[in-house]
């Protein structure tokens, strides 16, 4: 009798010793055993996180060190015998059951790469009933759901598609920006390495629904585990009819192509994508015209994230009326929240839209990893706010955030403990911004050298009254004057920044701050800007 | 790697030749070019200009405006640390500082004896696991600086 154990491949498993886990559990099995390396359920803290299969359920063990491997299986792991890194039965434990996991009901339950896997965990039934529609019916359901962009702007997908549907041309695309830069999101990637046939069956439903026969993954370069299992599994869905020539057997044309970034953060900006995948460099373009008529190559073309592809089978498969049923006001359905950075259990938190931002961090995250006081939490990436603690009883959705000066965006969530100094978080706002800024408009290639200036001089106390006016003054031009979201947002941060957390920024700081301020930031300041890089572009 | 006879630019015009049938194929073969000989030569540039009938100006204005394309050859090892919020909030700018101080060179440098280079990098979607860094593009999380040193110890002896 063969145990099967699964030891996932995600590269967030990967990356505390996932392979040598899989490597040392082939050679200290004391029985036959079959791994099957699958996807991660989304309890990093947890990870690499070893399920063994009894008859009670998936038994997890974790986070299991490769060097723990042998005293496991020594203490009955393939059995699922009791120990101190036992979970118990993974599918059970609450911070899983608690979720309503739609766009992830398979990651880390499959094989990632298993045809027959995908199909019996209810792959499929999307797309079937799709091609079964007339394709404005499919482009209907997808309005009708609710669905919105999750890549952060949360525009209505439905009439993004409708759009394209009703542009005529001979060739149209469907383009899924999997470039993930946002500091805090990792979904888009769990996703492609965890599940990624059904980005491919969304995007094949995008597809007909619009009339589109060709489209591409353009997944960032920081992602070599992603851009892998993509490639491997479009070759899969190839040879099972899912792309080609005659889709399922319906007689609609769809082929798939991944197109790896180059490491430029602007190039998730969906027109900078669209120049990146012409072979261009990441330059912003002015809308309009909007990529639904004039995109790829010209040609009308579907531009939408990973996570809003990845919803649409569950939608077709259930019906817009299910899904709709979930979430509040305008944001309905769910999302795919993601906790990160200084906090206690980090990972993927998929639920339905409204749940607070309090519970996510405190209930769910458990606080933060170093168990000091939760000061600040970052929602929405590198652009989006800066909360204070006690500000942190929103409701998760689009409006309410923007209501409150915040912004949703990707659904990734960054815990800071007591420790952080937000005049710093604010200066990096802009260097980052000042690093990735494409240069096409001056707002952001010169605001964002010119805001880091201006909040160095107001942390060193000189004329801060000044500077702080001709900051805000700054931040607006940026805000109104930037071609696109980078250097439209940058000053979102900065200013939440300013106003939840003023003390950071005042000159009495400076005498205790400066000096620690110099040794800390001063050395690598000059390395940020000059000219050390090897590489001439960016300096990552 | 090149074989003898080969030279670069009739290698260049190979990889072009793979890549014919794609759409705004520039990126892909630039990847491929870096990933053969290990960086972008500005010998390259005039080839590519000619075989994909585009301007050097064209060719010259990608190669520099994306990070991952270098200029010349990196370390034995390319360390990348990230930067970015969610690993700051962990201690990100401390475990760079600390490596510089180990390795003797600053960000974007690479060690005078060429084992080792060390670049930043916003973001590799280990956010709940950092410090998150890349080891000659493993993924590797929750570095301390120990575990930073013995991964650099272990990458050396490779």
């Amino acid at each position: 009798m063969t145990t099967t154990v699964y030891v996932p491949r995600d590269s967030a498993a990967l990356s505390l010793g996932a392979d040598e886990v899989a490597a040392n559990l082939a050679q200290e099995a004391d029985r036959p055993i079959r791994i099957v390396r699958n996807g991660s359920h989304g309890m990093l803290w947890l990870e690499p996180l070893v399920e063994v299969v009894t008859e009670r359920g998936r038994i997890g063990y974790g986070p299991v060190e490769p060097d723990a491997v042998a005293g496991l299986v020594a203490a009955g792991m393939l059995d699922g015998a009791g120990h101190e890194l036992c979970q118990g039965v993974v599918a059970e434990l609450p911070w899983l059951r608690d979720q309503t996991r739609l766009c992830f009901a398979r990651v880390g339950v499959t094989d990632p790469l298993s045809p027959e896997d995908y199909v019996a965990h209810g792959g499929l039934a999307g797309l079937r009933r799709a091609l079964r529609l007339p394709p404005a019916d499919v482009v209907a359901e997808v309005t009708e759901s609710g669905l919105r962009g999750r890549g952060g702007a949360g525009f209505p997908a439905g009439i993004k598609w409708k759009t394209v549907a009703g542009t005529p041309g001979p060739l149209k695309f469907v383009c899924c920006n999997a470039d993930e830069g946002d500091s805090g999101t990792f979904a888009d990637r769990m996703l492609m390495e965890g599940d990624p046939f059904t980005l491919i069956e969304g995007m094949t439903i995008a597809a007909y629904a619009v009339g589109a026969t060709e489209g591409y993954v353009y997944i960032r370069s920081e992602y070599p585990d992603a851009v892998r299992t993509m490639r491997e599994a479009i070759a899969v869905a190839r040879e099972q009819g899912w792309l080609g020539e005659n889709v399922l057997g319906a007689g609609h044309t769809f082929d798939l192509f991944v197109r790896v970034g180059a490491g430029a953060y602007i190039c998730g900006e969906e027109t900078a994508m669209l120049e990146s995948l012409e072979g261009k460099r990441g330059m912003v373009r002015a809308k309009p015209p909007i990529p639904a008529i004039t995109g790829l190559f010209g040609k009308p073309t579907v531009v939408n994230n990973v996570l809003t592809l990845a919803s649409v089978p569950a939608i077709l498969a259930g019906g817009a009326a299910a899904y709709q049923a979930l979430g509040v006001e305008r944001s309905r359905g769910t999302q795919v929240f993601q906790l990160a950075g200084n906090v206690a259990r980090g990972g993927i938190f998929e639920t339905a839209f409204g749940m607070t931002l309090h519970e996510l961090v405190h209930t769910y995250g458990g606080g933060t990893r170093t168990g000091r006081p939760v000061r600040a939490v970052q929602v929405g990436g590198p652009l989006g706010a800066y909360l204070p603690a006690t500000g942190l009883d929103l409701p998760m959705e689009y409006e309410a955030f923007a209501a409150a000066g915040a912004m949703l965006g990707h659904g990734g969530v960054v815990v800071f403990d007591d420790t952080v100094d937000m005049a710093s978080m604010a200066r990096f706002a802009m260097e980052f911004c000042a690093e990735e800024s494409c240069g096409k408009c001056t707002p952001c290639r010169v605001g964002a050298v010119r805001g880091v200036e201006v909040i160095d001089k107001i942390v060193a106390g000189q004329d801060p009254d000044g500077n702080l006016a001709l900051l805000g003054d700054l931040c607006e031009l940026m805000t109104e004057g930037s071609l696109c979201a980078m250097g439209g947002l940058t000053p979102m941060p900065v200013r939440s920044a300013l106003l939840h957390f003023a003390d950071d920024f005042g000159p009495k700081r400076a005498g205790d701050f400066g000096p620690k301020r110099a040794g800390d930031f001063g050395p690598k300041r000059a390395g940020d800007f000059g000219p050390a890089s090897p590489n001439g572009g960016g300096h990552r | 790697m090149v074989s003898p006879g080969t030279s670069v630019t009739d290698r260049v015009r190979a990889l072009v030749a793979a890549h014919r049938g794609d759409r705004g194929a520039l990126l892909p073969i630039l990847h491929r070019i870096q990933a053969e000989f290990g960086y972008v030569d500005s010998d390259v540039v005039p080839v590519l200009a000619a075989e994909l009938n585009i301007s050097r100006a064209d060719v010259h204005g990608v190669v520099t405006f994306y990070s991952d394309f270098r200029s010349e050859p990196a370390g034995r090892t390319v360390l990348k640390l990230c930067r970015a919020e969610a690993c700051q909030s962990v201690g990100a700018e401390q475990l760079v500082a600390h490596a510089e101080r180990v390795l003797g060179i600053k960000t974007g440098q690479t060690t005078p004896d060429g084992s080792v280079t060390l670049e930043q990098v916003f973001c590799l979607g280990n956010c709940a696991l950092g410090p998150a860094g890349q080891v000659n593009d493993r993924v590797r999380g929750r570095l301390s600086p120990a575990r930073l040193e013995s991964l650099l110890k272990g990458a050396a002896s490779r």
